[in-house]
């Protein structure tokens, strides 16, 4: 099987994003690559959760409509998702919980209840339970369960184990995926499955990530509560302060001391960061800000997805100054450009974006630290992206005019000289200063700082081409569109061109892509195509019919790209 | 250390007469004679928000941070945790740090960071030319409250109090010796240390006679007592009535820092690497 789709659902407070996990991990272990969307409404407990876990020979970044084996822990599970059912599809389920009309003798129902009360387990159990019964189902071996609960499960081992093997004991098998043994199956060597928050807290670490902060909002908590539970083991100061306004505030008081920080929000939160952005513009203050973006406007679907806050990030702060902005499509590219970004932002002394979705964010994926990118040679002192730092000759000035527009660091103390920072138009030493010259002037050099980033963006692959390269059609995406618009381009012969850096924007790299090219297909999760409109600024035209936009909070699925782009091409 | 060295060449802009003039004295004149005792200007961190106030900055040959309005504390916060030697000290005002600012100050006092924050209290916007403040007497005609305000004052030193401050002060543009006691022992104080300064706006809220009347300066009283501090803070709430208005030290305690929790242990970048892999595996 090239692809296996299996749905976990059940009421939130069942534990189905670790249900979805275990059964990843399995999938793991037998070689495949993994991509696991989570779907769950903004609240703790009741309501609909599911897990989708795809699990492919190929390296995937999408999941697809349909499903083979459906786990459903409750009746609104089959209802909501029996239309996802094929033919050759199968549904395991809690005997107790669920009625399933079994015309096709493609379901078995497990007496979860029972086996927990006969074991005096708790309720949480069923979990382990029903993934029992699953592996039996689908044909994955004992042994492989035992080790992923042994691994991931330490809390009440022995019972956990007991009623997993009850369930698996209990079910039946109805086809087998594990084939480890089987010749053809390249077994790829086990990945571990992490999500792209994870990532970006990984790749920010890589590079030199000393402090964290941040309040909390979905889909961004989750680097939050990376952050905290590792701090001790990395060395970070992570503070989760009073409100974004101070968390951005704070970032700049570590930047101003010498520690490199970093803060994370979604668009509300983002709004009460603008003023301190504002300020980290005109004060030169390098800081990184994931900004994960969800559904809006306003509180809007706050764990739903959206890429509608491209030309908010864009603009946001009242004045003119230069901003990197990046928007990866998977976890490896999480990885590595939050490492470059923070770089960057080190190097040019400007806010730089990491700007995901709740897909890239929250999506778990097969995770090859390998295959993502260097950032460990740009870790050296001498690495040509390392921040330019004050050689402690004459009298340090925190502005001095350079050709760059970059101005040396140093950070506090340094005897016998004065760092000074300022939110107002300041001259060279960092004082106040409202004279018409030292206005253009300190203006300019901020103006040269982004020229000169966009230069240096020259060496990284800010624009990426999938697909058919000789395609005269390319879909145009970004973010975590690039999955599925792979996948997609593979089956109908397209091309895909990927931008991945938003600010400053690759024109000549983009245009350079676009050779050969007639008629460009933008996808979106956005209603008005944000990268179109962007690229029209720059020259590149895509006509109103050729924007396909979802704009649900919910991701495009192949399938659903695959219609909607049959019907575009028609 | 001469207190002149502390100067800039920027020019002053303050009004003739402005009480900002002895908080900038005061200030240069403890850095001058802390630096003499062995804690270096240079391990000073001078952070201002906006308003006539945050100028100080300008003005000092220090170490500084001119942030925007109402933010001194996040930054300060900050700075502080990256580097615990420094030592941070915030300049605001009662619009920045009561109004714009306030829930920073409410968790800098609950944290008890080890700061210090000398808010410059004139009891009016200056630098928008007159407008009425929290600490603004009900009734107070400014620019935006033309028949008066209807609201009352809030007390900042009582708000610190309940808010886990653990040095609390007053003092008065017209007693610079006080101010620099004041000062001096704030910034010594372990914790985050308050010192509300009566300071008198000539332009918009010329105070001298008012203050030169009714304030004094506290004798012999208990300032490791909760109760005490309380009541004689309380004893005079920024409204108009004519009471004695309390100068001095009214409380300082010993307290958990925020500042002090977290690690100082630092990896190298073969132990993050190393780290960054073991971490993974957990994760397959």
């Amino acid at each position: 099987m090239d692809n296996f789709s299996t749905l976990i659902g059940g009421i939130a407070g069942d534990g189905i994003n670790e249900a979805g996990l275990t059964v990843a991990r399995l999938f793991s272990r037998l070689g495949y690559h993994i991509y696991m969307y989570y779907d769950y409404p903004s609240l703790i407990r009741g309501g609909h959760n599911f897990s989708l876990v795809r699990a492919s020979r190929q390296k995937i970044a999408a999941h697809m409509d349909q499903i083979d084996v459906l786990i459903a822990l409750n009746q609104e599970t089959v209802e909501t998702h029996k239309s996802r059912l094929k033919d050759s599809s199968f549904v395991i389920y809690d005997a107790d919980k669920v009625k399933l009309d079994d015309t096709m003798h493609r379901g078995f129902g497990l007496t979860i209840t029972q086996i927990l009360k006969e074991a005096t387990a708790p309720a949480v159990m069923k979990n382990s339970c029903i993934i029992g019964g699953y592996c039996k189902v689908v044909g994955i071996d004992w042994p492989i369960l035992e080790d992923v609960l042994k691994k991931h499960i330490p809390k009440m081992q022995e019972l956990n184990m007991q009623v997993a093997r009850q369930g698996y004991d209990q079910a039946v098998q109805f086809c087998r995926i594990d084939r480890s043994a089987d010749s053809h199956f390249k077994k790829q060597t086990e990945e571990p499955i992490i999500t792209g928050n994870q990532a970006i807290s990984l790749g920010l670490i890589k590079a030199g990530l000393g402090a964290y902060v941040a309040y909390p909002m979905t889909p961004s908590s989750s680097v939050l509560d990376f952050m905290a539970r590792y701090a001790q083991d990395f060395g970070l100061k992570v503070i989760h302060p009073e409100s974004e306004i101070a968390v951005m505030l704070m970032a700049q008081g570590f930047a101003y001391a010498g520690v490199k920080a970093a803060v994370g929000t979604s668009g509300g939160g983002f709004c009460l960061m603008t003023e301190g952005l504002s300020l980290a513009g005109m004060a030169e203050m390098p800081v990184v800000v994931v900004m994960a973006q969800r559904t809006g406007p306003s509180t809007g679907l706050p764990t739903y997805t959206a890429q509608s806050d491209l030309h908010f990030v864009l603009n946001a702060g009242q004045g003119e100054f230069p901003r990197f902005i990046v928007a990866p499509g998977d976890a490896e590219e999480a990885y590595y450009w939050a490492g470059v970004a923070l770089n960057l932002a080190w190097k040019f002394q400007v806010p730089a974006f990491i700007l995901t979705d709740k897909i890239v964010s929250e999506s778990q994926y097969s995770f090859d630290i390998d295959n993502a990118g260097d950032l460990t040679s740009e870790r050296k002192e001498q690495a040509s992206q390392a921040p330019l730092l004050w050689d402690g000759q004459g009298e340090y000035k925190r502005y001095r005019y350079t050709d760059t527009g970059v101005s040396p660091l140093a950070f506090p103390p340094q005897k016998g000289q004065v760092i000074k920072t300022d939110s107002y138009t300041h001259d060279e030493s960092g004082i106040t200063s409202e004279d018409p010259q030292i206005t253009r002037e300190t203006c300019d050099k901020r103006q040269r700082k982004g020229q000169f980033l966009a230069a240096d963006l020259e060496r990284y692959e800010t624009v990426k081409v999938f697909g058919n390269e000789k395609s005269k059609i390319a879909l145009l995406c970004w973010g975590s569109n690039k999955g599925v618009c792979m996948e997609a381009a593979l089956k109908l012969g397209l091309r895909v061109i990927h931008v991945l850096v938003l600010s400053p924007f690759p024109e000549r790299k983009l245009k350079s892509a676009l050779q050969g090219v007639e008629r460009v297909i933008a996808v979106e999760c956005n209603s008005t195509g944000q990268l179109a409109r962007l690229a029209g600024f720059h020259g590149i035209k895509i006509q109103a019919q050729d924007r396909i936009l979802r704009y649900d909070g919910r991701p495009f699925s192949v399938e659903d790209l695959l219609a909607q782009l049959g019907r575009a091409l028609a | 250390m001469n207190p002149k060295d502390l100067a800039t060449t920027a020019k002053n802009s303050w009004c003739p007469g402005c009480g900002n003039f002895s908080i900038l004295s005061a200030m240069r004149m403890v850095l001058a004679e802390l630096d003499s005792e062995g804690f270096p200007v240079e391990n000073v961190v001078l952070v201002s928000g906006i308003g006539c106030h945050a100028k100080i900055v300008d003005y000092m040959n220090v170490n500084s941070f001119y942030s925007i309005h109402g933010r001194t504390l996040p930054a300060a916060s900050a700075i502080k945790i990256a580097n615990p030697h420094l030592k941070v000290i915030c300049f605001s005002g009662d619009g920045d740090s009561l109004a714009e600012g306030l829930d920073h100050l409410i968790f800098a006092a609950k944290r008890n960071i080890d700061l210090t924050m000398i808010l410059h209290d004139n009891r009016v916007y200056g630098l928008t030319t007159g407008q009425y403040t929290p600490t603004s007497p009900q009734g107070f005609k400014g620019k935006s409250t033309p028949t008066g305000t209807r609201e009352h004052p809030m007390n900042p030193l009582e708000l610190m109090l309940v808010s886990g401050a653990s040095y609390i002060a007053r003092g008065y543009t017209h007693g610079i010796e006080q101010l620099q006691k004041l000062f001096k022992e704030a910034i010594l104080h372990k914790g985050f240390s308050f010192v509300d300064v009566l300071q008198v706006c000539v332009s918009y809220n010329n105070q001298y006679e008012n203050y030169n009347k009714w304030t004094y300066t506290v004798q012999g009283n208990d300032d490791s007592s909760f109760e005490e501090a309380q009541k004689i803070i309380r004893s005079w709430n920024y409204d108009r009535s004519e009471v004695p208005i309390p100068l001095g030290k009214f409380y300082e305690i010993d307290a958990e820092r925020f500042d002090q929790s977290f690690p100082e242990y630092r990896p190298n970048l073969s132990e993050i690497d190393s780290k960054i892999k073991t971490l993974l595996e957990n994760f397959i």
